[in-house]
């Protein structure tokens, strides 16, 4: 995600109200604030808002502004310094493949290769049928699972070409791939078998 | 090798339940009101005795920050703040307590907030970690519903709320104060200072801002006594430590080890050693990428703790140790790192804001050769016009790795020069 | 009291104060982007680093408290080369524009860049261009050459009191911007402008208009509200060019409105430069012995008491006076400068003038409004109020409309029954006047220029009286007005002397045709139209109202063409001077009253400005110190009386336009359009909230 892309998008919807459900998760983020201290809520209600519309509009701005009794440049500048607020429409899978160096020296690049040509999309595109977005992402903190992407809230790991291309037809196909390493590791433990806490499986 | 019995995140790769009953299967909560009812003082006091350093990076006496806080409040209430905006590139330890052990982290909580007269925690998640969020959040509201938070605290009388805040995606918010800004919903943009959060942090109000690797082993050191974690590794380099080790290494890893276990050994015990074996080494980044790197020579025989690596002009930082072999393009690995720093600066202050862009673009023509010798001295000023001249350490963290790339690597960059001017010739 | 060293020298500083302010203390220069005196520190550019003793890195002198101890250096090889790297940050994305940039001359970054840059650029990467962002009538944006020193952003927010501007983005980025690019919606906007270090934010209205150098600077006097704001008046040839603030602590600080900024325009358009004369009907030119001729004629044999004058909200003090002699010379009593009608005497001074001071409104802790948008009328008093609210423990309750002020207040209610409440104590705003230890009132024209002016003013005094406004040394009665001309006005008597009549009186003696000849010193805001058959002179520099129903118009100088003293709604007595000289045949204005007297055989007694000046003082002392500000003495004014329950409302229907000049002014034509129509046509009216 590049921060230069911060203008508003050219095709704004006219309103935004967020559903009942989410004007109850609003009230309850708020009340975790103390009093008076409800601007502590923006990035919390910009990314209810967010799930719930796919990007961040000039509607939802003014929404969360007009909530949380703050002006709109105050919320605009706050949604455009956070890179996970999408300021202009994503495809329903948001892929976004980590490129930061610990990835980049365990073949970042073959993934994005691999997203690339399955998707038919090049970094910052969408596919013509709005399914998938592809992006490059600065280090999403999984550096001993490199490579690695993140689709949605998922992180995908221990990538390669072929795994990645299989997780991307699963999302095609409408399945959902299994987030997590994508080889026979637990966690972030070796590949090879444990070097400490052996006897520590499954207490 | 660190004994098992000495480790303290003991469901470090999520083997077991993370939950509270998991929890308390592995003597997190055991005693909680005990510990409590000691009070303040004996907390700063063990906390003290144990030499922890900050885990986040900076490596500042954890005990000695925590006696930053007024000792009678003015009226105002005290903050703990956790940093959970684990970012630094090559570290993701911070993700396995949260998801593995979150717990350790609520306890920690509580027991810290003792320690420094506060009765409010937040944890600042970063936004990507989701799972890890979710985890956290579940494991806060079992501990809500057993009473070990909330009013009346384990039974303690103690009131203490605990809050989970998710960012959304800015590397900066690591930086205590940028954090703190971020919290109260701006952006995260650093503070000057003074004031110290200690005096004016969070709303205002005193505030103790910790690494959650740092909060998590409070309640071992509590529970064990400050002794027991100070003998741990080596003087003023105490205790365990996470270590994560990514790159070009056979099994990249998290790991708990002691402070001050030698690079290499950390390398072949637990990561399955270098890539091709130790000869195929190139260089280490041994603290996360803001920590300047080392070449082989060095982690040859170099130990990780914090001394140790500042004795060789680098820093433990996160100690999250990332591997380059021979087969790296570094110059490329640098240039990509400066785009790390370039994409993440928060652009507040001068040097940082347009320092960090200038670096990114001469690396990336340096990684094409398309550059001179004056070209690399000039790098090399600008990254010391860069250096200890913003409002906040992560202009240091931008420069450094650059400063340790053309300290030792100065070389490769002439070449690739080099070889570009042949090839034009030839043409 | 911190103790410190300074490159040598032992400093003492106030409790408070920066590294920067004990620099300059001792008379260091510290280079700065960022930091402005009156702005929030933000610490961001980085360039007034200097070292510090124990500290292994230089530190923002800005940001960094004075401590008892601090060894500070600013002339080390250490600060020198900080400084030099910050600067060559600075510059590398800036463009290399300067020949085409409106801050060329007098900008902050050409200058430090002649003592810490390179005499080239080492930077061969592509430089960053940023898009221009609308920001409305007023501010042109270059935002290319931005340096990100956040000035605007903070004067907006704290100063001007609208959260409008701000920084989106981030990193190199990161760009300055209004709220999707809204015009900035602040009468005191274009203080971006001068705050701006480089040419990122420039006058539009002013656009590649003259260069700095060629410019003639004159210090003068605002008139277009009765702030008085110290300007500076930068001419070319005979051409106002463009309206500067000067600092003046104790009135605008170092701030102007938009409209004393930008009016100037107007002094170009529809201008009087030559005396005209009605014949069959229709104004034709005329000589100045041919208009002075039509006046002797028509005044031959028509008694004093048909004779009647009015003087207008832009008027001079000179002129004044001598309209006053002149019309004593005819014997006529009826004389006004209260065109609004505003029911206030001549007598007593402290029931006429903002008591408090306006730098006394930061002393204040609570303050009611009273028929008055503040905002509007005065902006400049609005932003001291602003100030005084932000240091906190401020409370404002206002009788009137309903206002965004850009403080928070208690709204009271809209008219003097609230007032009567309060008097009664029946209000719980009476208990935070009877509470706070610095109470003030402020009385806007809005509740004076009514019927029952007279009683609201009875009753605000008692108000200010019952709830411990004047004491030793506070006296917290305030009337603001809105006419630069009215305190001067009435500090030299321009009312009715016994038996005569004041404006109202003379409009109705002029339908009636008890009056025959009225003269309109400036006079351009009564009803023309109940005038009826009366032979109208009108001197002034605008063909606005008076002008188009004069017989016979003698072409005056506006406030930037003559040597002129206004009495500024403190009181203070400040002195105007020549900037460019009238147009054409028009004259300063006391000089085409005294020509008059001499042609109509009343030879006024003075021949000098010194003359007019001391025939000022003798009317008035107070016109005998110019700048200084003596307390008003409180004795009785007002006049009891019954009150209607219509509420207030402030004579400022449109900010950008409310006299001749600002409404002859392009400039504040468009401030029109944007800031005024547009928020009527979406069921607003200005400021209201």
């Amino acid at each position: 995600m590049s921060a230069a892309s911060h203008g508003p998008a050219p095709e704004q919807p006219a309103s935004f109200d967020f559903t009942a459900e989410n004007m109850e998760r609003a009230k309850r983020i708020i009340a975790k604030y103390p009093q008076g201290r409800q601007q502590s809520a923006v990035i919390p209600l910009l990314d209810l808002a967010q799930r719930q519309h796919g990007w961040v509009t000039n509607a939802i701005i003014e929404k969360v502004a007009q909530i949380l009794e703050l002006a709109p440049i105050r919320v605009r500048e706050v949604a455009t310094f956070y890179t996970m607020f999408n300021m202009r429409p994503v495809g329903r899978h948001h892929v976004q493949i980590c490129t930061t160096t610990p990835c980049w020296l365990r073949g970042s690049d073959d993934i994005v290769a691999a997203c690339s040509k399955a998707l038919g999309i090049g970094l910052g595109e969408t596919t013509a049928d709005g399914q998938f977005t592809l992006g490059e992402v600065e280090c999403l903190g999984a550096c001993v699972n490199a490579p690695m992407m993140q689709i949605g809230d998922a992180y995908y790991e221990d990538l390669d070409a072929a795994s990645t291309v299989r997780i991307l037809d699963d999302l095609k196909a409408g399945r959902k791939p299994k987030p997590g390493p994508q080889v026979a590791r637990q966690t972030s433990a070796p590949i090879s078998g444990l070097t400490t806490l052996k006897g520590n499986g499954s207490s | 090798m660190l004994r098992d019995a000495d480790r303290i995140f003991t469901n470090l790769y999520g083997q077991q339940d993370w939950g509270l009953e998991g929890a308390r299967k592995r003597g997190d909560w055991d005693g909680t009101k005990e510990l409590i009812a000691k009070g303040r003082d004996w907390i700063v006091e063990q906390v003290k005795a144990s030499d922890l350093r900050g885990r986040g990076g900076a490596g500042f006496s954890t005990g000695m920050k925590w006696s930053f806080m007024p000792k009678k409040s003015d009226g105002r209430p005290h903050y703990l703040v956790v940093n959970a905006d684990e970012g630094e590139p090559g570290t993701c330890k911070d993700r396995d307590i949260l998801r593995h052990d979150p717990h350790k982290l609520i306890e920690g909580c509580l027991l810290t907030c003792v320690g420094i007269g506060a009765h409010a925690a937040y944890i600042y998640i970063r936004g990507e970690f989701y799972g890890e969020w979710s985890n956290m959040q579940r494991a806060i509201d079992q501990a809500y519903d057993a009473g070990l938070v909330g009013k009346n605290a384990c039974g303690t009388g103690y009131d203490f709320d605990i809050y989970l805040h998710r960012g959304a995606g800015a590397y900066i918010c690591g930086e205590e104060t940028a954090l703190i800004e971020s919290l109260e919903g701006k952006k995260g943009q650093p503070r000057l200072k003074p004031p110290f959060p200690a005096f004016c942090g969070l709303y205002g109000c005193p505030t103790t801002v910790n690494n959650v690797e740092t909060i998590a082993v409070v309640p071992a050191i509590l529970r064990r006594g400050g002794a027991w974690f100070a003998a741990l590794g080596r003087p003023k380099n105490t205790g365990t430590k996470i270590f994560c080790i990514s790159g070009h290494v056979n099994n990249p890893c998290n790991v708990e080890e002691e402070m001050g276990i030698p690079l290499k050994e950390l390398i072949e015990r637990h990561a399955g050693g270098v890539r091709g074996g130790w000869d195929n080494l190139l260089a280490v980044i041994p603290g996360g990428s803001s920590m300047p790197v080392l070449p082989k020579s060095i982690c040859d025989t170099v130990l990780m703790d914090f001394d140790s690596l500042r004795d060789v002009k680098s820093a433990l930082g996160t100690a999250a140790v990332i591997v380059m072999d021979k087969s790296t393009d570094i110059i490329r690995a640098f240039a990509r790192l400066a785009a790390f720093y370039k994409h993440e600066s928060c652009g507040q202050c001068t040097p940082c804001r347009e320092g960090t862009g200038w670096m990114y673009r001469m690396l990336t023509r340096m990684q094409k050769g398309e550059a001179t010798q004056a070209d690399i001295d000039m790098l090399d000023d600008v990254t010391k016009q860069i250096e200890g001249h913003t409002i906040c350490a992560f202009g240091d963290g931008a420069a450094w790795p650059v400063m340790g790339f053309l300290r030792h690597f100065r070389p490769e960059i002439e070449k690739r020069i080099a070889a570009r001017t042949q090839r034009a010739a030839a043409e | 009291m911190p103790k410190l060293k300074v490159d040598g020298i032992e400093v003492e500083v106030p409790p408070g104060a920066t590294v920067l302010q004990a620099c300059e203390a001792v008379g260091v220069e510290v280079p700065r982007f960022c930091y402005h005196e009156k702005l929030s520190i933000a610490g961001n550019c980085r360039m007034c680093l200097v070292e510090m003793e124990k500290s292994p890195k230089p530190i923002a002198s800005c940001a960094m408290p004075a401590a008892d101890n601090m060894v500070i250096k600013t002339d080390t090889p250490m600060v020198k080369k900080a400084r030099n790297g910050v600067m060559e940050f600075l510059l590398i994305n800036h463009p290399l524009d300067c020949p085409i940039c409106d801050q060329g001359g007098e900008c902050d970054l050409q200058d430090q860049a002649m003592a810490y840059g390179r005499d080239h650029s080492r930077y061969g990467e592509g430089k960053r261009a940023v898009k221009d962002k609308n920001m409305g009538p007023l501010v042109k944006t270059i935002m290319t050459r931005c340096i990100h020193c956040t000035r605007c952003i903070r004067f907006a927010n704290e100063i001007a009191g609208v959260e409008e501007l701000g920084a989106t983005g981030r990193g190199e980025d990161m760009e300055i911007t209004t709220y999707l690019e809204k015009a900035l919606d602040s009468e005191l906007s274009a203080n971006i402008i001068d705050l701006c270090p480089v040419g990122a934010l420039t006058s539009k209205p002013y656009a590649f208009n003259a260069r700095p150098w060629e410019l003639r600077k004159t210090e003068s006097i605002d008139v277009m509200d009765a702030l008085g704001s110290n300007i500076r008046i930068d001419t070319r040839g005979a051409e106002v060019m463009r309206v500067l603030p000067r600092l003046n602590e104790a009135v605008n600080e170092e701030w102007i409105s938009d409209k004393t900024r930008f009016a100037c325009d107007g002094l170009k358009r529809q201008r009087l430069d030559r005396p005209y004369v009605r014949r069959q009907g229709k104004l034709v030119e005329a000589t100045w012995d041919e208009a002075f001729l039509a006046i002797r004629q028509r005044l031959a044999g028509v008694a004093g008491g048909r004779v009647a004058a009015i003087a207008g909200d832009l008027a001079c003090a000179e002129s004044m006076v001598a309209l006053k002699d002149l019309m004593a010379a005819l014997e006529s009593p009826h004389i006004d400068c209260r065109q609004d009608g505003a029911k206030l005497g001549a007598g007593v001074r402290a029931g006429y003038v903002f008591n408090t001071t306006i730098a006394g409104i930061e002393q204040a802790d609570a303050i009611l409004l009273i028929g008055t948008n503040p905002r509007w009328e005065a902006p400049l008093v609005n932003a001291r109020i602003r100030k005084r609210y932000l240091a906190g423990g401020l409370k404002v309750g206002v009788i009137g409309e309903s206002l965004d002020l850009t403080y928070k207040h208690q709204h009271l209610g809209a008219g003097p029954d609230t007032l009567t409440e309060l008097a009664a104590g029946r209000h719980g705003f009476a208990e935070v006047l009877r509470s706070a230890r610095h109470p003030m009132l402020i009385v806007g024209q809005g509740a004076l220029a009514r019927p029952d002016g007279a009683a609201v003013l009875s009753a605000a005094r008692a108000l200010a009286e019952t709830f411990g406004m004047i004491k030793e040394g506070w006296n917290g009665f305030n009337v603001l007005h809105t006419a630069a001309a009215r305190v001067g006005g009435l500090d030299l008597g321009l009312v009715p002397a016994e038996g005569g009549r004041d404006v109202a009186g003379i409009l109705e003696g002029a339908s009636t045709g008890a009056i025959e000849v009225v003269f309109l010193l400036g006079a351009d805001e009564i009803d023309m139209s109940r005038l009826g058959g009366t032979f109208v002179i009108y001197q002034g520099h605008h063909g606005d109202a008076g002008a188009h129903r004069a017989d016979v118009i003698l072409p005056g100088a506006a406030y930037t063409e003559k040597n002129a003293t206004y009495v500024n709604t403190e009181g203070r007595v400040q002195i105007a001077r020549i900037a460019t000289f009238p147009p054409g045949e028009a004259r300063e204005d006391w000089k085409i009253l005294r020509a008059l007297s001499d042609v109509i055989g009343r030879k006024l007694p003075y021949d000098t400005l010194a003359d007019v000046r001391k025939r000022l003082a003798q009317v008035n002392p107070v016109f005998a110190r110019a700048e200084a500000l003596a307390p008003a003495v409180w004795t009785g004014f007002g006049t009891a009386g019954s009150m209607t329950s219509q509420p207030f409302a402030s004579p400022v229907r449109n900010f950008y336009m409310t006299d001749p000049i600002s409404r002859a002014s392009k400039t504040m034509a468009e401030c029109t359009e944007v800031f005024v129509k547009a928020k009527q046509s979406a069921g607003k009216t200005g400021t209201h909230g």
